[in-house]
């Protein structure tokens, strides 16, 4: 069993706690001028997203998550697992629901998403931060209208809906930045 | 390319320079002497200090260590008749770092002959003053402050009601369970009761247990406590001092405990330092003692938020 002495501790550790993986976030060395020294951290919890306050005596050891974090191409949906390989490998990993949570509507087949795998399973699924997907359902569009002011929902291939400006087509490629959940721009051809 | 340029910016550190040249006029006025105590020396008895070892060190080619603190060379100059004296330069700690925290860091440390630790914090707070600016001043038991800001009386509680304390202020611990009085004693001052000291005046904690004496002599009032005290700025802890323990046989007998602790700890075991136990046995004249930040000082002048930014590193 891999272990981390708290004089280890840094962002972005990974360590587990109470049978749960959790990521570092902040990490405070705290003591009396004469007493115990403490570390006293910020973690993430890597299942569920919660951020708790942990404190523990300084030099004391605490078990290491096998956490990594991979790029893997993302393949389909079953309706119940998301489907992703490995490019180099070929090997396939099947992410649950709870993994994938909302980013479910920006994975499109072919595009390498940021998967965390813990004990060699996914815990959590991020999107490419732009994709580009297609328009499959708008208001027609407004000729001559460019300037993007106003602007209206677009339905896109996975399902996500998006503000678009009024000039959008049926059909088209937009590129969309899936951390904010908007319109770049038109994709290129 | 290396990162070469210091955190601490060129301007702050020519502040914190004329900081530094207010501290020596401070004493030079008063007639406290600059000494500057030997940085190698003998290693720190208490186990909860980690000295750094520096080894080849003529004329033997023996082992020596940093000073976690000037004292013990202080002590043999007070007993070799030196009167008011005081040192400001670095004293180093291993295994501490952090925003707070450094292993090497500057240290301004003074006696006061014939002060017991009542006048000892008066000067304390006059010396904030001049290098803070002035603000109010307020004393607070160790045990009036755990009672107000972490509700558990810790001269009377048994280990179960400073648990119960613990997780009343939220704190959880993340390892082994933790059932060491005095540990949940300084869990509770470095996480509840100190953060909560010292933001509308400078407030000195004093009266702590007589479990953590250091090398404070015990209150004759109240022998359940030591004439040991802590200046608390913003939250931070800047000082600690003492009205020192001048007696040569209770000073063998707890470096006889810091050592049976050590070994119990798995830490290093020192041989006591029998030059300072010697130099007690001689004498040394009733006084009082008090080891303060400077780098944490400054910070709290200057409004910065972490050492980082007030110490060339």
């Amino acid at each position: 069993m891999a272990t981390y002495s708290t004089n280890e501790f840094k962002g972005g550790l990974k360590i587990m706690l109470d049978g749960d993986p959790y990521t570092i976030v902040e990490n405070e060395f705290v003591k009396p001028g004469k007493g115990q020294a403490f570390n006293r951290v910020k973690v993430r919890n890597l299942k569920t997203g919660r951020v708790i306050d942990k404190t523990f005596k300084s030099g004391e050891s605490v078990e290491a998550a096998d956490v990594i974090e991979t790029e893997l191409q993302y393949l389909y949906t079953d309706g119940e697992f998301y489907h992703f390989m490995d490019p180099s490998t070929f090997e396939q990993k099947s992410a649950p629901q709870a993994a994938v949570g909302d980013n479910a509507k920006w994975l499109k087949e072919q595009d390498l998403c940021t998967v965390v795998l813990w004990n060699g399973e996914p815990l959590s699924v991020e999107p490419p931060n732009f994709v580009e997907l297609k328009v499959v359902e708008t208001d027609p569009g407004v000729r001559g209208d460019t300037s993007g002011g106003g602007g209206k929902p677009a339905k896109l291939e996975t399902g996500a809906v998006v503000r678009v400006p009024l000039f959008i087509e049926e059909g088209e490629m937009l590129r969309v930045d899936t951390r904010k959940g908007e319109y770049v721009s038109r994709a290129k051809e | 390319m290396a990162d070469w340029r210091p955190a601490a910016a060129p301007e702050t550190l020519r502040r914190r320079a004329a900081l530094l040249a207010e501290i020596r006029g401070f004493f030079a006025r008063r007639g406290v002497v600059e000494v500057e105590p030997p940085t190698l020396g003998p290693p720190a008895m208490d186990p909860a200090l980690e000295s750094l070892a520096v080894d080849g060190v003529p004329p033997d080619g023996g082992r020596r260590w940093l000073q976690t603190s000037p004292e013990y060379a202080m002590k043999r100059l007070l007993a070799a008749g030196s009167g008011d004296i005081y040192a400001l330069g670095p004293a180093w700690r291993g295994g501490e770092y952090g925003r707070w925290h450094r292993p090497e860091f500057t240290l301004l440390e003074w006696y006061r002959v014939g002060f017991d630790h009542h006048r000892l914090m008066d000067e304390v707070a006059e010396l904030a003053a001049v290098v803070c600016g002035p603000r109010p001043v307020e004393r607070i038991s160790y045990r009036e402050a755990f009672l107000a800001h972490a509700g558990v009386d810790p001269l009377a509680a048994v280990e179960a009601d400073l648990a119960a304390a613990v997780a009343r202020a939220g704190l959880s611990l993340g390892g082994v369970a933790v059932e060491e009085r005095d540990t949940l004693l300084d869990l509770l001052l470095s996480h509840v009761v100190g953060p909560a000291l010292g933001h509308v005046a400078a407030t000195f904690l004093h009266g702590f247990p007589a479990s953590q004496a250091a090398l404070a002599r015990l209150d004759d009032d109240d022998p359940r406590t030591a004439r040991r005290f802590e200046l608390f700025l913003d939250g931070l802890e800047i000082a600690n001092g003492y009205h020192e323990l001048t007696d040569a046989a209770a000073q063998r007998r707890r470096f006889e405990a810091e050592r049976t602790e050590r070994h119990g700890s798995g830490l290093p075991v020192y041989e006591a330092d029998e030059a300072l136990l010697a130099a007690l046995e001689a004498g040394i004249p009733d006084c009082a003692g008090v080891a303060l930040g400077v780098d944490r000082l400054v910070a709290v002048a200057l409004g910065a938020r972490s050492l980082a930014e007030v110490r060339l590193e």
